[in-house]
Formats: C-alpha cells, structure tokens, sequence
C-alpha cells in the first residue's frame, strides 16, 4: 500500500521537471535515446480491450436479484457452482483461478456500465467508441487518436517506451500522435547488416514504412532473440489459447522495464450461440493472462492497475439459442495490488422488465469511461478538466468512486 | 520516371498499375491487361483457373466435418482409445483437404491471366464474411466463396446476396441456422414437449443490414433488426448440408423492415425473404455503401468522394449490376493515380501471392507442398503478417487502412518472409537488377533500383524487392 499524498507531490514535482525537456521529446514519436526513466511515475496501467462485447451479466452474475433466475436458463449458467464474491454477485465459475485475487483485494468489477454508445449495437462502432472515449453516441471522426494516446499527450516527458501496444491486433485505444511503441511477443527479425541499411534507405520516402521499419529494427535489436524462429517456435504463435497469456506476459516483461503503460486485446467475446462453452474458453484466457501479469510483474504487481474493457453488454434474457444478442450496459473487469478490490462498483438499476433498458438490456447507470480517469487522475495527477475536456470528451466525472487504495 | 504529382498529369489507363492495384501483381509470364475493357473482359471469360485448380465444394466440405464428428462420437461410444487412429485419420484427411485448399486458391492468384477476377472473389467473399467455427468446419469457407459469391462476381448484387444469405456457412457462421420463431409450430411442439426452448438469435440479421447491406450508418433501428431477425426464421440446411427453407420454423405473421411489410402467409414462404433480399439490395444506402467499399479496397483507404458517387449512381442505375459498377470505378481518374507513399497496402495475402508471381513460381512448387510446409512457407507467416487466413476476428473481415498492416511487428514478418522467398523461385533466383523490372517495372523507384544492385547476395537482393515500400503498396 503506498502512501498517495506524497507519491503524489513527487510525481507533480516530477512531472513539472520534466515538463521543461518534454517538448523535444513530443516533437520526436520514435525517439528511443531518452532515458527511459523518465517515464511518469512508477506505476503501472493496464488496459485490455475484449472484443465482441463480453457478457457482463454472466461473468458477474447478479443471483441476488429476484428477476436474475427468470432470465438465464441452464444451458447458460451450466452446473458448476456459482462462486459468491458477496451476497448479491457471484462469479463465473471459469474465472475461479482468479478468487485469492478477489479475496486478496486484487480483483475487482463495475457493473451496469456502458460508453455513450446506444441503440444501434454494431461491435464495430462499439469499440470504435470504446477506444476513442468520445462522448457521442456516434462515431466522432474528428477524434482518430485513443483516449491512452491523449493521456500520453497531456503527460509531458513520455518516451515511446513509456506505452507499449501488444500484439497483433490494431489497437486504437493507444494510437495517436504521443509515441507508443508496438510489437508482438512472437516476433523475430534477423538481417545482415547490409540489407539493414538497404532496408533504411528504400523505406526512407514512405514514412509509414520508414517509421514501421524503424522501429522493427529497434525493437529486434532491443528485445528480439537473433535466432530466427524455429517451426516449433512458430507453431507455438499460432496457438490461439497461449496468446492472451503470451501477451500478458510480454507486457509484464516490458513493464519491468521502462513500460508504465500496456494495451492489449482479446477477441472473441460474441457469444449469441452456445455462450457457456464460448465464454468458458475465453475466461479461462482472460484469467490465464491475468496471472502471468501478477506472477510477471512480481513485486510491482502492487503498483499495478489492469482494467479489461468491452464495447457493451449483451441481453439480458438468454435468446433463442442458447446465447445472448448485442446489448447495452456491462461489466468492467479491474485487478493489480493497486486497486481497492473485493467489491463490485456501481449503482444497480434492477432487472425487472421495467428497469432494463428498452425492456431488453442492462440499464447502464454509469460511464465506463470514469472509471480509467479517476484511475488515471489518482496514478498520473492528471488535472480533471484535461480528463473531462480532452482525454474523455464530454465525461462528467463526478465523485471518485475511490478504486485505487 | 517516378510519381508524377496527379497535378501535374492527366491520370490515365497504365497496364502496370492496372495488374498490381486490380490484380496480383506483375509477371514473367503473364501479360498485363492492355486496357479497362480488357479488365472486364476477363470476368466474362470462362473461368479456367477454377477448373484447374478446384476448391472443396459444400458436399466435400460436409462430408470431411461429418467423418471427424462421427469418428469422434465412436471414440466416445467405445469409452477407450481404441477408435483414435479413426479420428487421428479423419483429422488428418481434413488437414489435407485444407492444406490443397489453400494452395489452390493461391495458384489461382499467382497463374490466373485475370488477376481481377481473383481479387473480386476475395474483396466479395470479405465483404462476406465467413470464418470456421472449428477445425472440423474448416473447408466450409472455401465452399462459400466459390459456390455463393464466385459465380456472381460479374452478376448483380441482388443474387450475391441471396446466395450468400442462404449458404450453409453463412447460416452457421452468423447462427442462422439455430434461430427459430418463438411462436413458430416447431417451437411450440418442443415446448409442449418439455424439450429446449427455441427463440431467435438477432446476429444475421443485424450484420446483414450492417455490414453487408445498408452499413450502420444507415437509418435503420433494432426494431428492424429484430423484425428482419423473425423473418429470417426457417432459413436451413439438411444433414447433406444443401439449403432448405423450413416453414415450421419461421414465425408466424408478418414483419415490418424499413417500412415495408413482408410475409405473413401460412406456411411461411421463401419468396418473402427474397423480396426483402431484394429490397435491401436496392437501397440507396447499400448502393452507397458497397460503392464506399470497392473504392477504399481497390483506390485508396480515403477514396475521391466523386468517385465514390458515380459508382453509386451507376448502381441504382443498373439494379446492382456489378460490372456497371466497376467500369464506373475503372474509368475514374483516382483510379490511375500513381503508386507511392499514400496509395492502399497490399495485404499480407496479396503481399505473398504477388510475390510468387513476381517470381514466377511453377505450379509444381506449389502442388509438391505437404501440408507441414503450407503451414510453415505459407500459413503461419500470414498470420505473424496479421492475417490469419480465414479466421478474420469477426464478421467485418479484414482492415483496410495501410497503417493497421505495416506495423512494426506485420512489417518485420514481411521481411522475414520476403528473405526467404527464393524457394519459391523457379529454378535460381533471379538477378535482382532484373527482378526489380519484373517485378515492379516503372513502379520502382530509382533508390530501389541502385538498392538492388547493392545486395550483397541474389537472396537478399530480392528480398530487399519485395520487402519495399513499393511492392507492399498498391
């Protein structure tokens, strides 16, 4: 447990420092000659995005409510025992690797929350949101860069190893004009050092290869075995029920390093057909990948905040096959010794046919979005007009809702 | 002579551009369309890469799923080992049958006079979407795009989306298949039956007027969703896996979708569906959108807004008829611009089947593949390259914007790749001052042309070619 008060000042005493180099640095996205302890603090931020709209009703069931059994029928909930966090919630039972974490305090949900995002429940336009944090309920196009791109961009002495992008998939939440770096845990380059130089100069007058290129090079260099990846090797990447621990893995290896800040993703969450056998799959990855960033990060694990978000729940009834359809107001997943777990966030709005919203989804009562930013304004002191302004745009934050010890 | 500013020159027709922004890529062996017609032309052609390099039909697809279900339900019965070389074998027969799949649809990229027929097949059967949900169902995506999008590629959109709505893969991939009317006669014998409980299941419906249709920025609500969902209902297949249309499962009455009411016969009919279908494919917004996404596959990740409305118009005009549409693309100007910095990315499956023709790989190279070395030349350097082949993460398919594919990671997999490319050479490699001609003609740049002299071996000398920027753009 840290003392926040003077973490605190000496990260703004830091940060003020910092500010008078930091313009150079912003002005340079590939610079890797930085000294790489500048980045902010030493806390840790994770952020994974589960694509295709996890069902948060089924990870965090709600058996306490009265209309809760009415809804889900067995072929969802299936015969394992329920794992109750309190007397109201309990847990899916895959993610019951994760419940010394929950009764550690290190485990933590928001419930009924959604982005502002309503109505037309495209997973595409969803996420779309989810990685902007805009406001709207639409798509802003005006808005390309990722709300942990402007968070960088409002942190001034961010080296591009601050913030690392995992893995394969695009990743907008972290896309933008501050640098971040991006790589896949399974990735091996090995060149001569003449097709090195030749590589720089045909890639040099097309900047998107020129940067790619760039940083390939850098990051084999840096990271990257010199072997070159054996079929065994390359066999094992291609293993779909590895990648979500391979990436956490990864991530808590660069964490131990210059890395404050993680992205990555897992998709595969659309469950309209037999969703019990879809989501055992998943939570086993998920939870796979949230151990081997505690059993990674080691002793930072307690300056560590890991938020796993999705671009909106699904119905509440159980549809006709076994599943669920899109729909609106969801879970949030939090972890990491820095957040104050065991409790499950959020104001409940009841699932009779009258409370749901369109008589059909979660009624959401909270912005998901606020949960990052007091995250964000509690570990970087970010000043909450630059969060309600600019890295979430049209987000009251309210109350804090006090998630990080 | 290099990327003349589209200022400076009125953009026109150019034979190379036209093979490496319409079809695969150039070749030692193949000559490039000589102009737009020639283009057009080919899709009327009759379609012989397909007759010499085959692709698993529905009927094969089935069956190879079916032998590993039931080899896998008699290992159960037997309760011990004793039947797992049947399902190590029917495992095996698909892995095969996959493996020569995969490699067929890439001869056809890399020998097929038009290339543009080819990459119509993998724009529509992307726009399409269908990924195997399971080893067993993996041949099921082939069957799709060559019986269901293939044989409309130079038809109207209407009949596209008629055969890809009712294709089993279809069906099953966006759980079609198992949706029933709630208060539809099957559904209500299994309730008084005490059976599981039938309902709907919105997701066809919902993609087809999101992705494949209108596109979600069109007016459309979920109580369209939901009604388009109801009327979905009965669309199957039976055990041979063909198409059947199943009365008893549809629910009842009629449905409202876009203010129009279908249905509402009893028995439930087909025609009513299809009249939809129909509807739908003559929208205005599904004009616009399937214009938008031609342009942004074909010209550039922000294509001309001009562009982009007369290849609209031009398929309102003609009722959806594709080669309507593309000639309108084809004889745009924005179609011609230059290739450089700013034009499309090729994608990773582009990228190596544009490198094989490049080099002029026999098929013999290709056809003497076992499936360990399709996995490991072929398969698993796309997926490092970002595409996993047929496993796209969801029903939108592939990204299209350059900068989601040449990231550090998918550009250091090209590299990788591209250095070893020479075993896919006919014979010795070739002299990469050559190769660079071959491959890229008036494409390449001066820096890649004095690059190439300098490679300190003929290996990496093409591998430096086909790892550029230019031959990765388009």
């Amino acid at each position: 447990m840290r003392d926040t008060s003077s973490s605190q000042n000496s990260r703004r005493a830091f940060l003020q420092a910092s500010a008078l180099i930091g313009c150079s640095a912003a002005a340079w996205p590939l610079m890797t000659h930085v000294t790489l302890a500048s980045a902010p603090g030493e806390d840790r931020l994770v952020v994974i995005i589960l694509r295709g709209a996890m069902d948060g009703l089924d990870v965090v069931r709600p058996v306490g409510d009265r209309a809760w059994a009415a809804l889900r029928g067995p072929s969802l909930n299936g015969n394992a025992p329920p794992l109750m966090l309190n007397d109201f919630f309990a847990l899916h039972p895959a993610l019951g690797d994760l419940m010394p974490l929950w009764q550690a305090g290190e485990l933590g949900f928001a419930h009924a929350v959604a982005t502002p995002y309503r109505n037309k429940r495209s997973h595409f336009d969803g996420q779309d949101i989810l990685e902007a944090g805009t406001g709207l309920d639409v798509p802003d196009l005006r808005v390309r860069d990722g709300w942990l791109n402007r968070m960088l961009q409002s942190v001034p002495g961010i080296a591009a190893q601050t913030a690392f992008a995992v893995g394969r998939d695009e990743l907008k939440v972290i896309e933008g004009r501050a640098p971040y770096r991006s790589w896949a845990p399974d990735t091996r380059l090995v060149l001569s050092q003449q097709s090195r130089q030749l590589l720089e100069q045909v890639y040099h007058d097309d900047p998107l290869f020129r940067d790619a290129g760039d940083e390939a090079m850098d990051l084999a260099d840096q990271l990257g075995d010199d072997r070159a990846m054996s079929p065994q090797m390359m066999r094992k990447a291609a293993n779909r029920a590895d990648q979500a621990a391979a990436l956490a893995k990864f991530a808590a290896e660069r964490m131990q390093q210059e890395t404050r800040i993680a992205a990555f993703s897992i998709s595969g969450w659309d469950s309209h057909r037999a969703q019990s056998g879809v989501l055992r799959r998943q939570l086993s990855g998920l939870s796979q990948a949230m151990l081997a960033l505690k059993s990674g990060l080691g002793p930072l694990w307690k300056r560590t905040t890991v938020l796993a978000v999705t671009e909106f729940g699904r119905t509440a009834r159980e549809n006709g096959t076994g599943g669920t359809d899109h729909g609106t107001g969801g879970a949030m997943l939090m972890a990491g010794g820095a957040i104050r777990g065991g409790r499950v966030y959020g104001k409940w709005p009841g699932l009779d046919e009258a409370d749901l919203y369109q008589r059909r989804d979660l009624m959401p009562t909270a912005d998901v979005r606020l949960y990052p930013a007091w995250a964000m304004r509690v570990m970087y002191g970010l000043d909450r007009n630059v969060l309600q302004d600019k890295v979430f745009p049209g987000l009251d934050m309210g109350d804090d809702p006090r998630i990080l010890l | 002579m290099r990327r003349t500013a589209p200022e400076e020159t009125q953009l026109s027709y150019s034979p190379m551009i036209a093979a490496i922004r319409f079809g695969y890529g150039l070749s030692p062996d193949i000559a490039p369309p000589a102009d737009p017609q020639a283009l057009l032309a080919g899709l009327r052609a009759p379609d012989m890469v397909a007759k010499t390099y085959p692709l698993p039909s529905l009927v094969q697809a089935v069956d190879g799923a079916r032998a590993l279900r039931e080899a896998r339900a008699m290992e159960k019965m037997a309760g011990d080992r004793s039947r797992q070389d049947r399902v190590r074998a029917a495992r095996l027969a698909l892995r095969g049958a996959q493996a020569r799949a995969f490699v067929s649809q890439l001869q056809r990229a890399v020998h097929a006079p038009d290339g543009f027929r080819e990459r119509l097949q993998y724009f529509w059967a992307n726009h399409f979407t269908v990924a195997a949900k399971g080893p067993a169902m993996a041949l099921l995506p082939y069957a799709f795009a060559e019986e269901a999008i293939r044989p409309h590629l130079a038809g109207h959109f209407a009949d596209m989306l008629k055969a890809a709505t009712t294709h089993p893969a279809m069906l099953i991939y966006l759980d079609q298949n198992s949706s029933v009317g709630p208060n539809s006669r099957a559904a209500r014998r299994a309730d008084a039956a005490h059976k599981r409980k039938f309902g709907l299941n919105e997701n066809l419906a919902r993609e087809l007027l999101e992705l494949h249709t209108l596109g979600v920025g069109a007016p459309y609500t979920q109580t369209d969703v939901r009604q388009f969902a109801k009327l979905l209902t009965g669309l199957g297949f039976n055990s041979e896996g063909g198409f059947v249309f199943r009365p008893g499962r549809a629910e009842p009455g009629a449905e409202t979708v876009l203010g129009r009411r279908y249905g509402g016969e009893e028995p439930a009919r087909l025609t009513d569906i299809y009249a939809a279908l129909d509807d739908i494919a003559a929208h205005p917004a599904t004009a616009q959108h399937l214009s938008r996404e031609l342009a942004v596959h074909f010209v550039s990740d922000q294509p001309d807004p001009d562009m982009v409305a007369a290849m609209s118009a031009a398929f309102q005009r003609s009722d959806g008829h594709l080669p309507t549409v593309y000639a309108e693309m084809l004889a745009h100007p924005a179609a011609w611009a230059p290739i450089g910095p700013g034009a499309k990315a090729r994608q990773p499956w582009d990228f190596i089947a544009a490198s094989l023709r490049g080099l002029g790989t026999p098929p013999e190279t290709l056809a003497g593949f076992d499936p360990g070395r399709v996995q490991r030349f072929l398969a698993l350097p796309l997926k490092l390259m970002g595409q996993p082949w047929l496993q796209p993460s969801g029903p939108d398919g592939w990204h299209e914007d350059a900068s989601a594919w040449i990231t550090p990671q998918g550009l250091a997999a090209r590299i990788g790749w591209a250095m070893k490319a020479g075993r896919f050479a006919d014979g010795d490699l070739p002299d990469p001052r050559e190769f660079v001609q071959t491959a890229l003609a008036e494409a390449a740049s001066p820096t890649l042309i004095t690059a190439a002299r300098r490679a300190e071996s003929k290996a990496e000398g093409v591998g430096l070619i086909l790892a550029s920027a230019d031959f990765n753009r388009r």
